[in-house]
This record gives structure tokens, C-alpha cells and sequence, in this order.
């Protein structure tokens, strides 16, 4: 198993440095001078040649790299050009909504995806499965930037049962952790459908059957308990993706998260924040994918051989 | 007890019909529909601007008197445009380095899988923000920013497809024959791929369409007055109180496309599922 780990945790280092790479070169990316860019075609010469000295754009550019990735290492990202927080600290005030926001969509996803997952593979090719498929499909056709406002002004505008932004309660999480969980819930649905099928056609749930265990319990204890692997490899793939569909969910419903700031950091060419927020993101979806491969080594010894 | 392990649901060739109706009807509104609306999506009338639905403007009219139904099928142009171009180049892209990954293997598979590591560490559509971000928002960065991220998936999906193909009898023989290696990988290796690829491209056209709205909305995509539908939604916001009908029209155009490129991916996916066949 160490071995494994050590294997895995290698595998990671050349795409996190690709990772740095690839977000430094972001800057350069910039049509024409960066700094003239981010200040505006107002800004005065001698503003411009400041911006271009405090981000070390007149050095040569290995320099520049390498300074990069020795701020990664230790920490140090920077300061925002607009509000000249450390662009650490100002993603790390952003973080707790985000993931507070993205484990509330995976719980919902989850309530919602397994039980109408295992009806369906249960009665597979009845109108019961037939109904579950075709709504997990409109559920991943469904464009988060429509889902939301629909939400918003059904539940919010007409009903009044939910705020319509903002953070606080548990009210004001209701709606941002549907619009984000409801494609999740969809694929998960899917997911779980398609696997249970696969479990309850094994021998050892007729096996189990044939013992005179109850259909209920050869569903949930046997064929579900060893369908999970899939779902939650799935659903360690699919946090990442959260995190995304986070920054247009958090502007929908003006959630302060990390998402948010990207956009606004975007809209304020404030483009040391901008890379760090991807960064940030990019690195905790390499991080969930490694946790996902070393649970799944644990969960099915016949991975760490291979 | 029965339990049952039939299997329709989407798998059902009705459902790949009805994708297909959808994207044939779409089609046809984004090429004669203009023609047909007897509106001027750019034309303004802001006396009447927020004008809820009527007979006249059957889906009303938004923040600046803009007929919503002549927009909605001018985006329309739009959606395919984008998906049209992402996915037929990011797919012709990564199918030929996928290809070449696969079956020379060595230092240009290392160097193709390596770069496809990288573009897959970011999740979604966050490089292609990423990108438009920096690049300035417009519909030809939108595309490039999309087609970057596009090709990454066929690259992998080709890859393992002609690692495995690479060992089947036919290939085997082919070489044994002394075919060329380019006429090994065009004539034998990539159209296996095909229909994979081809399922693929069905399901990123759904993506891509997805993808060009949101880049859109989050105001770094197509720009006003080009009526796309993700600026539609995005001036929709500002008006979901009163006016929700901004919102409706070109969400509901963007879901239902976006459904029958799934149902025809889907159904295509089982059609060339052996075990599904079987």
C-alpha cells in the first residue's frame, strides 16, 4: 500500500507543476503589456512602469517563473492590485463559503440521486425507470445559469420562501445548493442506476436470495453496499467540477465565495487574484482525485496491484 | 422474485428520435428563422421595453424593447456556430494525437499524455474562463478558449481505443502484410475509434453549447448586441423580479437543445454498445 501511495503522490507532482506553469503563463497570455492591460489605457506611464516593476514583469521570464513557483512554495501568491490583500489571505476569507456551498449540493445530490438511482435499477425497463432516466437527463441538460435564476424567481420571487442572494442562513443556502447539486444529482442517479443493475445480476445476491434473505435487504446490504465504488469515485471526481459550476452559482445568487471573487477579480483585471483563484481550484481538484485513487486502492485491493 | 435487468430507459430509439427532431427543428430555426420572425433582433423599442408576451411578440420583449423570439433564434445561430466549429476541431485535433499517442507510444505518447494530465487538472470550464479571462472576451477567444479544453477528451478516448486495437488480428495481419505504418493508423486504427469519437463529439456539442452560455452570462463570452442566448440570461438577471420572461425564452431554447444533443448522444452510446446490442 505504500508503495501505492508513493506511486500515486509522484504521479502528481509533474501535473501540479504543469498546473503552475500553465496559470503563470496566464499573464503573459495578455495581449499587448500586461500592466498598461490591468491599469487601463489611462493609466500614466509612470503608474504602468510601478505595476510593471512590482510584479516583476521586467525581469527575464525564467526569473519571473522561478520567483512564481518559489512564492507558491511558500505561500506567497502575491497581493491583490485593487485592495493589496496577500491574495492568500483574501481566498482564504472566500473558502468556507465555497466548500460550504459545495458540500451542501453533494448532500442534496446524494438524498436525491441514490434512492431514485436504486428504484430504478430495481425496476428496470418499468415506467418507474423510464421516468428517473429521463429526469436525471433533463437534470444534466438543465444549464445551471438558467436553473438558478427559474429557482430564484419561483421560490424566492413568487413563493417567498427562500432569499434571493446572499449568505447567512441556512435559507440562503436552499437555492445556490440546488441550482449546483441538481446536475451532480442527475449524473449521480444515473451512476447508481446503472451499477446496482450490474450488482443485482451477480450470483451472489440470487445466492443470498436462495439463503431466504428479504429483497429489501439483498437490495440495499448487498447489491447497493457493493455498488458504491463507482458512486464514489464519481463523486469524488465530480467535487472538482463543483467547484466550477461554483462560480456561476455563486454569481447567480451573489454568494461570497472564491467563484465569485474569480468573476469580480476578472471584471477588476485584478489578475494576480485571478490566478490564484485558479490555481486554488486546479489544485484542490488534483488533490480530491488523489484522495479518490488512494480510497479507491483501499476499497479494492486489485487497484494497488496492478 | 424478478429482478428485472432490462435495460431501455434512454436507450430507447424513440428517445434518439426525438433528440434528433429537436436538433433537426433547431437547425432549421437558426438558418431560415430570421427570415421567418418578422423582428429585427437588434431593433429597439423602449417604449415598450419589458413587454410581456403577446400575440405580436409571443415571447415578449426585453430591457430595450428588443423582440425576445427574433433573439432567441438569432442565438440560436450562435449556439451552433460554437458548437459546430469546438467540437468538429478540438475532435478532428484530438483524434489525430490520440491517435499518434497510442500507436507510437514512447517519448510522443509521454509528451501528449503529459499535456493532456495538465489540461485535465482544471476542472471544467474553469481554464476556458481561465483563458477568455486574459485573452478579452469575444466569440473567437470563447471558441479558441473551448477548443483548447475540447480536444483534451478525444485524446484520451482515441488514445486507449487504439492501444487496444493496435493488438486485434486485422491490425496484426495488416502489418504482417507490410501496410505502412499511416496506412496502418488511417485505415485501420482511428475509424475504429470512430464511433466512439462520433458519440463523443454528440455528447460535446451539448458542452460546447452549455459552455458558450456560460462564458456568455458571466459577461466573458459573445458581447452585446450579438444576441447570444447566455447574454440574453445575463441581462435577464437584472430583471428576474419583474420581468422573468427575459429568463424563460432563452433558458428554456438552451435546455432543449441541449437535451436532444443528450438523447441523440445517449442513443447513439447504446446503439454501438455491444453488450447494450447484445
Amino acid at each position: 500500500m505504500a508503495r501505492f501511495l508513493l506511486r500515486r503522490l509522484l504521479l502528481t507532482v509533474p501535473v501540479l507543476l504543469g498546473v503552475a506553469t500553465l496559470v503563470f503563463s496566464l499573464i503573459h497570455l495578455i495581449p499587448g503589456d500586461p500592466a498598461q492591460v490591468m491599469l487601463g489605457d489611462a493609466a500614466a506611464p509612470e503608474d504602468v512602469a510601478a505595476l510593471r516593476q512590482r510584479l516583476g514583469l521586467d525581469h527575464p521570464l525564467y526569473v519571473q517563473y522561478a520567483s512564481f513557483l518559489g512564492g507558491l512554495v511558500r505561500g506567497d501568491l502575491g497581493t491583490s492590485l485593487r485592495t493589496e490583500q496577500p491574495v492568500v489571505s483574501a481566498i482564504a476569507e472566500r473558502m468556507p463559503a465555497t466548500f460550504e456551498l459545495a458540500l451542501a449540493s453533494m448532500a442534496i445530490a446524494l438524498l436525491v440521486a441514490i434512492p431514485l438511482g436504486i428504484v430504478a435499477a430495481v425496476n428496470a425497463g418499468t415506467s418507474a425507470d423510464h421516468a428517473v432516466t429521463t429526469v436525471a437527463l433533463l437534470g444534466i441538460s438543465m444549464p445551471n445559469v438558467w436553473l438558478g435564476p427559474l429557482l430564484a424567481i419561483v421560490f424566492s420571487i413568487g413563493l417567498g420562501w427562500f432569499p434571493v442572494s446572499g449568505r447567512g442562513t441556512a435559507a440562503h443556502l436552499v437555492l445556490p445548493a440546488i441550482t449546483l447539486g441538481a446536475p451532480l444529482a442527475a449524473l449521480l442517479a444515473r451512476i447508481t442506476r446503472a451499477s446496482v443493475i450490474e450488482e443485482l445480476r451477480e450470483l451472489y445476491v440470487l445466492a443470498a436470495r436462495a439463503r431466504g434473505v428479504s429483497r429489501s435487504r439483498s437490495i440495499l446490504t448487498h447489491a447497493f453496499r457493493n455498488s458504491l465504488i463507482p458512486i464514489v469515485t464519481v463523486l469524488g471526481l465530480q467535487f472538482g467540477s463543483l467547484l466550477t459550476g461554483a462560480v456561476i452559482t455563486e454569481t447567480i445568487f451573489a454568494w461570497p465565495g472564491v467563484g465569485r471573487l474569480l468573476i469580480q477579480s476578472i471584471n477588476f483585471r485584478d489578475y494576480p487574484l485571478v490566478q490564484g483563484c485558479i490555481l486554488l481550484i486546479a489544485i484542490s481538484y488534483v488533490t480530491m482525485n488523489l484522495l479518490v485513487d488512494v480510497l479507491y486502492g483501499f476499497l479494492d485491493p486489485r487497484i494497488r496491484y496492478e | 422474485m424478478d429482478f428485472s435487468t432490462r435495460e431501455s430507459g434512454t436507450s430507447d430509439r424513440r428517445v434518439l428520435k426525438i433528440g434528433l427532431l429537436i436538433i433537426v427543428v433547431a437547425l432549421m430555426g437558426a438558418v431560415v428563422g430570421p427570415a421567418l420572425v418578422p423582428f429585427d433582433p437588434s431593433a429597439q423599442d423602449l417604449a415598450l421595453r419589458l413587454a410581456r408576451p403577446t400575440w405580436h411578440h409571443p415571447f415578449g420583449l426585453d430591457e430595450l424593447g428588443r423582440d425576445i423570439l427574433a433573439r432567441v433564434v438569432a442565438g440560436a445561430r450562435v449556439s451552433f456556430l460554437v458548437g459546430l466549429t469546438v467540437v468538429t476541431v478540438s475532435a478532428t485535433v484530438g483524434t489525430v494525437l490520440g491517435a499518434i499517442a497510442g500507436y507510437f507510444g514512447g517519448t510522443v505518447d509521454d509528451v501528449i499524455s503529459r499535456i493532456t494530465d495538465t489540461l485535465l487538472a482544471f476542472p471544467g470550464l474553469l481554464l476556458a474562463i481561465a483563458l477568455v479571462a486574459v485573452l478579452g472576451p469575444s466569440l473567437v477567444n470563447v471558441l479558441a478558449a473551448l477548443t483548447i479544453i475540447g480536444w483534451v477528451g478525444y485524446a484520451r478516448l482515441v488514445r486507449g481505443q487504439v492501444l487496444r486495437a493496435r493488438e486485434f488480428d486485422y491490425v496484426q495481419a495488416a502489418r504482417a502484410l507490410g501496410a505502412s505504418r499511416r496506412r496502418i493508423l488511417w485505415r485501420h486504427l482511428i475509424p475504429t475509434a470512430l464511433p466512439a469519437v462520433v458519440v463523443q463529439a454528440t455528447l460535446g456539442m451539448a458542452g460546447a453549447i452549455i459552455g458558450e452560455a456560460a462564458l456568455s452570462f458571466l459577461g466573458l463570452g459573445v458581447q452585446p448586441p450579438t444576441p447570444s442566448w447566455g447574454t440574453m440570461l445575463s441581462g435577464g438577471r437584472a430583471h428576474v423580479l419583474d420581468a422573468p420572461h427575459l429568463t424563460l425564452f432563452p433558458g428554456l431554447a438552451i435546455a432543449v437543445l441541449v437535451l436532444g444533443f443528450n438523447f441523440v448522444g445517449d442513443g447513439l452510446r447504446d446503439l454501438t454498445d455491444p453488450k447494450k446490442r447484445s
